[in-house]
This record gives C-alpha cells, sequence and structure tokens, in this order.
C-alpha cells in the first residue's frame, strides 16, 4: 500500500542543504519529511569529503574585504548581498552543530568550527535532525512535483526502493512547500560521492516551471589516481606531473591545473607522484583525510615515492556554478512554495562565473537550506498545508512516455549517451560553436526518445533509473545550449573559439523548457549590482 | 568496487543495507547481505566505515570490476584500516580527527612562484 504523508514542510534530498533546510524547518516547529534517494549521512558529495566553509568573524572590516576579494573574482556575475548574507548565517549556525560533532580543539585551544570530515558532518546532522522530530524517509527518491491548479507546489511523490518489492512502494508527500536540495548534476561522472546526483530535482522544478541560470558554469574538473574516485585536492597541492615519457609537464603557478593537465590527457597517459609533501604531513594525511590513502594502499603504490596514472573526473554543475534560478532572498524559485537550496540552486549569487567550491559552497548549502526551510514554515502558518485539495502531477519523461513504450534497456543507452557529450575533455573544458551545435542535436534526439519511449520498468531500480536518465538528458541540454549562446569565454566557461572576456556580455543567462530548450540574457543585469 | 562480504565474520546487522547511498546490497532472511547491484557502487568505503565487524572490502577501481582474493587481503590487515584511522567505534580517541589541517596541505603545497624579472 502506499505511504500517504501530510505535513508542513518537504525536503527532497538529505545532502548538507537538505539537512540544514530540515533542522531549520524543525526548529521553527514545523512538521518536516525529509526524504532522500541515497541514506541521510552518506548520500551526496559532503558525505564523502569534507567541507571547509567560509567564515569570516563578525568584524565589519574583514567582512567587507572577504566580500570585496571574492566578488573581484566573480568576473561580474556574483552580488555582494548574498555573499555578506551567507558569511554571517554561516557564522552564526555551524557552531550549532556541537552537540552532534566533535569540534577539534586547535592549537589556539580554540574549537575549529569551519572544517569538518564529511562522514561524521552528515552523521551529526541527521542525529540533529532526528533530535529536532524531523522524520526522514532513506532510499526513497523523489520522482515528481504535483502542483495546485494556481500553480503553487502542492507536494512531491516517490518510491520507497527497499520496501514493497518488485516495484517499491510509492509515496506521496502533500506539504506547504517544498525545498528542492539534491545537489548539482555530475553527470555519472566518476565524481566522489556523486552518484545520486543526476539532476532530478533539476528535471522535477522544470516540468513544475522553474527556469535555471549559470548552466554554461559546469566545467569543473578535479584530479584522481587514475581509477579511483578519490577526487580530494588538498594532497595534490604537491603533485608534480609527467607524461608517458617521463617529462615532467609543466602546470604553471595556478593551483588549477585542469587546462595542462586535460591538454596532456588528451594526447596520452599522464602520471604524478606526491613526493614534495614533506614528511610530517605524510605523516598525518590519514587522520587529515582517511579515505585518500585507502586506494594507493589498496593497489601497492607509495604516492610519496612512485608515480601513478591519474585521471581527471568531471563535475558537472556540482563544483560549477549554475541550477535553478532563485526569485527572492528565501531562495524561492519561478513556482510559488518551491524552493531550492544548496547545489540544486545556481550559486551565481555568491560565486559567480567562478568555482565557489573551497569555501563558498558549504557556506551557501547550510545558508540556503536554512532560508528555505524558515521560509516554507512563515509559508505553512499562513496558507496553511491545503493537503485536501486537488494536486495534478507534473511528471513527463521516464514516468509517462508520450509515445509507444519501448522494452530496451533505453536507461542504460541514454546515460551513456550523455556521457559522450558531458564528460570529454575536448568537448567540455575546450568548447567550440560546431561541436557544441553537434552535441545539441544529439541531446535533442535523446530527449525525444526519453519523452516518447522511456518508461519506468517493472522493479524500483529501474523506476529511479528512467527518471535519472531523463533529468541527466534534460540538464546537458540546457548546459549545452546555454555554453552555446554565450559567446566568450568566462571563468569556468571556456571557448576555444571565443577566446576573450567581452564585457558586452556581464549577464547572466537563462535558461529552461523541456520539449523546445530555450536560453537568453537575464534582465535583472547582475553587473549593476556589483558594490 | 564493493567486492566482499565475509561471511564469517558479519554479524548479519544489515546496517550496510541501510547506509549504501547507492543502495548496492540486498538483506537476506538468515544469513549476510548480498551484493545485488555492484554496476550502482560508488567506491565511497562508506560501507566500511559503518561495519563494525570489517567484513566489507571495497577494490579501489571505479570503473570495472577486479578478481579479488579474499585470503590475502584478511592477511594483509587492510580490512578495518578506514575506520581505525577515522577513530570510530571502538577507535574513538585513537586516531584524533586532524582535518582541521587540510588547509595547511593547500597552503605547503602550493609551488612557489617565481619572483617577477624587474
Ligand atoms: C570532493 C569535493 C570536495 C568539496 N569540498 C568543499 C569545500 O572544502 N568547501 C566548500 O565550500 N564546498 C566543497 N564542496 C562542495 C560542497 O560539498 C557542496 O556544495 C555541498 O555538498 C552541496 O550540498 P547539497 O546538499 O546541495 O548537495 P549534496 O551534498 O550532493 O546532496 C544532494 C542529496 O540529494 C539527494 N538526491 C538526489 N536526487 C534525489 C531525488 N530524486 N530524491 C531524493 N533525494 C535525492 C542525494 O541522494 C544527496 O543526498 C566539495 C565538493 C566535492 C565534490
Ligand atoms: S554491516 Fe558488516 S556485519 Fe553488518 S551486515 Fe553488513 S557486512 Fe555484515
Ligand atoms: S563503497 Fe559506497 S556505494 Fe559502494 S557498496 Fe560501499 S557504501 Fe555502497
Amino acid at each position: 500500500m502506499a505511504l500517504q504523508i501530510e505535513t508542513d514542510v518537504l525536503v527532497i534530498g538529505g545532502g548538507l542543504a537538505g539537512c540544514w533546510a530540515a533542522i531549520a524547518a524543525a526548529e521553527a516547529g514545523a512538521d518536516v519529511i525529509l526524504a532522500d534517494k541515497g541514506y541521510c549521512g552518506t548520500s551526496g558529495v559532503t558525505a564523502t569529503a569534507g567541507p571547509n566553509h567560509w567564515w569570516v568573524p563578525p568584524d565589519a572590516e574583514k567582512r567587507t574585504q572577504a566580500v570585496r576579494d571574492r566578488n573581484n573574482r566573480a568576473l561580474g556575475l556574483a552580488d555582494p548581498r548574498w555573499m555578506a548574507r551567507i558569511i554571517d548565517t554561516t557564522w552564526r549556525t555551524l557552531p550549532t552543530l556541537a552537540d552532534y560533532y566533535q569540534h577539534s580543539i586547535t592549537d589556539g585551544g580554540v574549537p575549529h568550527y569551519q572544517s569538518l570530515r564529511g562522514p561524521e558532518y552528515l552523521r551529526a546532522l541527521r542525529r540533529y535532525a532526528e533530535v529536532r522530530g524531523v522524520r526522514i524517509l532513506d532510499h526513497s527518491p523523489a520522482l515528481e512535483l504535483l502542483l495546485h491548479a494556481d500553480g503553487a507546489v502542492a507536494g512531491a511523490r516517490g518510491l520507497r526502493r527497499q520496501e514493497g518489492p518488485p516495484t517499491g512502494r510509492d509515496w506521496t508527500v502533500r506539504a506547504a512547500g517544498v525545498v528542492v536540495a539534491t545537489g548539482g548534476c555530475a553527470f555519472l561522472s566518476k565524481l566522489l560521492g556523486s552518484r545520486n546526483n543526476t539532476g532530478d530535482g533539476h528535471l522535477m522544478a522544470a516540468e513544475a516551471g522553474a527556469r535555471l541560470s549559470g548552466m554554461e558554469f559546469s566545467t569543473y574538473h578535479t584530479v584522481a589516481e587514475r581509477h579511483s574516485t578519490q577526487t580530494r585536492s588538498a594532497p595534490y597541492a604537491f603533485a608534480d606531473y609527467f607524461d608517458a615519457e617521463g617529462r615532467e609537464i609543466d602546470t604553471g603557478a595556478d593551483p588549477d591545473v585542469t587546462l595542462p593537465i586535460a591538454r596532456a590527457l588528451l594526447a596520452g597517459p599522464v602520471y604524478a607522484t606526491l613526493a614534495r609533501m614533506p614528511a610530517d604531513l605524510r605523516a598525518i594525511l590519514p587522520q587529515i583525510q582517511p579515505a585518500i590513502l585507502l586506494p594507493f594502499q589498496r593497489q601497492g603504490i607509495d604516492p610519496f615515492t612512485q608515480r601513478f596514472a591519474i585521471t581527471l573526473h568531471g563535475e558537472g554543475t556540482v563544483r560549477g556554478t549554475g541550477g535553478l534560478r532563485l526569485t527572492d532572498e528565501d531562495c524561492q524559485t519561478d513556482v510559488p512554495g518551491l524552493y531550492a537550496a544548496g547545489d540544486a540552486a545556481t550559486r551565481e549569487l555568491i560565486a559567480g562565473a567562478v568555482s565557489g567550491g573551497g569555501a563558498q559552497n558549504s557556506a551557501w548549502a547550510l545558508s540556503s537550506g536554512t532560508w528555505a526551510g524558515q521560509a516554507v514554515v512563515r509559508l505553512a502558518r499562513v496558507r496553511g498545508r491545503r493537503a485536501r485539495e486537488v494536486a495534478e502531477a507534473t511528471g513527463g519523461a521516464g514516468l509517462r512516455p508520450a509515445g509507444t513504450p519501448d522494452a530496451a534497456d533505453l536507461n542504460g543507452q541514454l546515460a551513456e549517451g550523455v556521457r559522450a557529450e558531458m564528460l570529454p575533455y575536448d568537448k567540455i573544458l575546450f568548447r567550440r560553436a560546431p561541436v557544441l551545435t553537434r552535441s545539441l542535436d544529439t541531446l535533442d534526439g535523446l530527449w525525444r526518445v526519453a519523452r516518447d519511449h522511456l518508461t519506468p520498468g517493472a522493479d524500483a531500480t529501474s523506476r529511479v533509473r528512467a527518471r535519472e536518465a531523463a533529468a541527466l538528458v534534460a540538464c546537458a541540454r540546457w548546459t549545452t545550449a546555454t555554453a552555446l549562446l554565450r559567446t566568450e569565454s568566462r571563468g569556468l566557461h571556456r571557448r576555444e573559439d571565443a577566446a576573450a572576456l567581452d564585457p558586452g556580455q556581464a549577464h547572466r543567462l537563462l535558461s529552461g523548457g523541456l520539449d523546445r530548450v530555450w536560453v537568453t540574457p537575464d534582465a535583472t543585469a547582475a553587473s549593476a549590482q556589483v558594490a | 568496487m564493493i567486492e566482499l562480504i565475509l561471511a564469517d565474520r558479519c554479524t548479519d546487522c544489515d546496517t550496510c543495507v541501510q547506509v549504501c547511498p547507492t543502495n548496492v546490497f540486498d538483506a537476506r532472511p538468515g544469513g549476510p547481505p548480498v551484493i545485488a547491484r555492484q554496476e550502482d557502487c560508488q567506491t565511497c568505503f562508506l560501507c566500511e566505515l559503518y561495519c563494525q565487524s570489517d567484513a566489507l572490502y571495497v577494490a579501489p577501481n571505479c570503473d570495472e570490476p577486479v578478481a579479488v582474493d579474499a585470503g590475502a587481503i584478511v592477511a594483509s590487515g587492510l580490512l578495518g584500516q578506514f575506520r581505525r584511522d577515522s577513530g570510530w567505534h571502538e577507535w574513538a580517541g585513537q586516531s584524533p580527527n586532524l582535518h582541521w589541517r587540510m588547509g595547511e596541505l593547500f597552503a605547503r603545497g602550493r609551488k612557489p612562484v617565481a619572483a617577477p624579472t624587474p
């Protein structure tokens, strides 16, 4: 029998942003349901990493300076007011986790709040949420949103994949408002912890009428040992890189080695060594990042004395900046009652055209989650749950084929088709109009297949996979179409055929649409907001 | 990807079934879980971190399954290392969390920038 729940707040996604959203809403006294595709505590890209938060003490001068520094790097697309807000919310909120996370006491005797280990952080957030009364539904991916006749969000539907075999058990949650916190879309690259981040929230929100922004800034890459997922960049600060002939690759002075390494990988295998890491740091590396050495030890590689093959994993929008467009300070999307938080939302507001990884993104996930959670509680008080009103399902591709259902394994074919356009370095890092046009053509074809023939399948796994496949295709189309329209190079978006920054394009690009994808400049000029 | 569940160590607690973020395992009545969807494994090692019996082995290769020798792996002492280094469960307090020193890696690893020629 299907699970039916009425609540004040529904949070979709239980990573960093979703947990903070649920905690904030429960703290404000609301009934909260949090549904995650995986397990809230291990799922999402924070659980496998260890984020450092943007951490600036409440000293007016220091904060102004921090905002100014980042804004200068954001290439005209950020908004200093949003930066100041996340600094403040992070500073006030992160220490409230102290009952559940053992913050390190540093040499100065002060608790170190800003940088946390991933598995412990997410375990702490889960406990915090549970103690506050949040009801967590693990292994319960959302598949589609529900809408009221007036266009406001009414709830969502999904399935519990570990119950009711073989199809899984359906769930429906009716709520006053919904927070989409489904993370970025990593296009099934092998980025650490990103398997569940297939852009489902982007698709669901777009079906309900939301628009996106900044999808062209989706080119961030991270080095890892050749066959491993460990995209942790800190130890690689000590890396030296070599080609197959043993010649050192010049990576320049910039700590971001993506472009020279990608060029080298396009030409042949690349090797690295961490020999420059001093002995005192080698000795404590397992206490800093306990997982980083596992792949080496298990293959009998000594990364400090030997050279090992490496790769670059693409991150899609994860440490890019694109995502759902926000319309107000509460992180509401274009759909009334639907909020976006964390990597599912655009991070242009705080990072502009460059990556917010390393400090800003986690501060953003915490802050946007907190604001969105609180906003839905206010909405619930004003409008009520409206749970008895008729609501309409909005899901299309992968749920309800428009044409004849196809029994073939379209999930796998579509996913591979997207990977072939979104992961090769030459297509993503060295963009050119003819290649982008061909990609878009291919992706449009994949969309027609998804829309007309993709069927949910008979078991829980393939039901989830079908929606993921549709979401991957949709995100790939918005990304590619936006990259085609931005005929310049700016931050993460790099065009081989338009290598310079064009001052005339200092605006954000909105995108959206399902059957017909569109891209258009955002009328609210971001550069005008630069202080 | 996940390669092994060591039946003689497993206590059948089903924790791994619950915590695996990509739903790789299936619980089985009266026995250890099975690796039901290995192709969905994201090689995150988190099942090892949560398994208090050190009964799981994740091979570091995320691209394809590899042949593993269970006897050699048990003998190697690698099982449970992630838990030990993380100071989880019975290792609490024995391996300090030095994550806060991550910034030092970035700072000290940065190559010295050549002084600009005057
Ligand atoms: C290796 C790495 C290191 C990083 N280090 C830093 C750092 O030092 N500093 C920093 O600021 N940022 C860092 N970041 C970025 C930071 O981790 C992210 O910004 C942050 O995790 C975003 O949180 P999120 O909750 O939006 O997404 P995630 O943490 O990815 O969570 C998304 C959640 O949504 C769930 N989900 C997906 N689809 C569905 C669905 N259909 N139904 C239900 N649930 C769903 C997933 O299962 C997952 O749990 C790093 C990122 C990576 C990859
Ligand atoms: S967590 Fe470990 S002990 Fe528990 S069922 Fe899984 S393998 Fe067995
Ligand atoms: S390594 Fe991660 S994804 Fe793979 S089985 Fe273990 S917990 Fe699941």
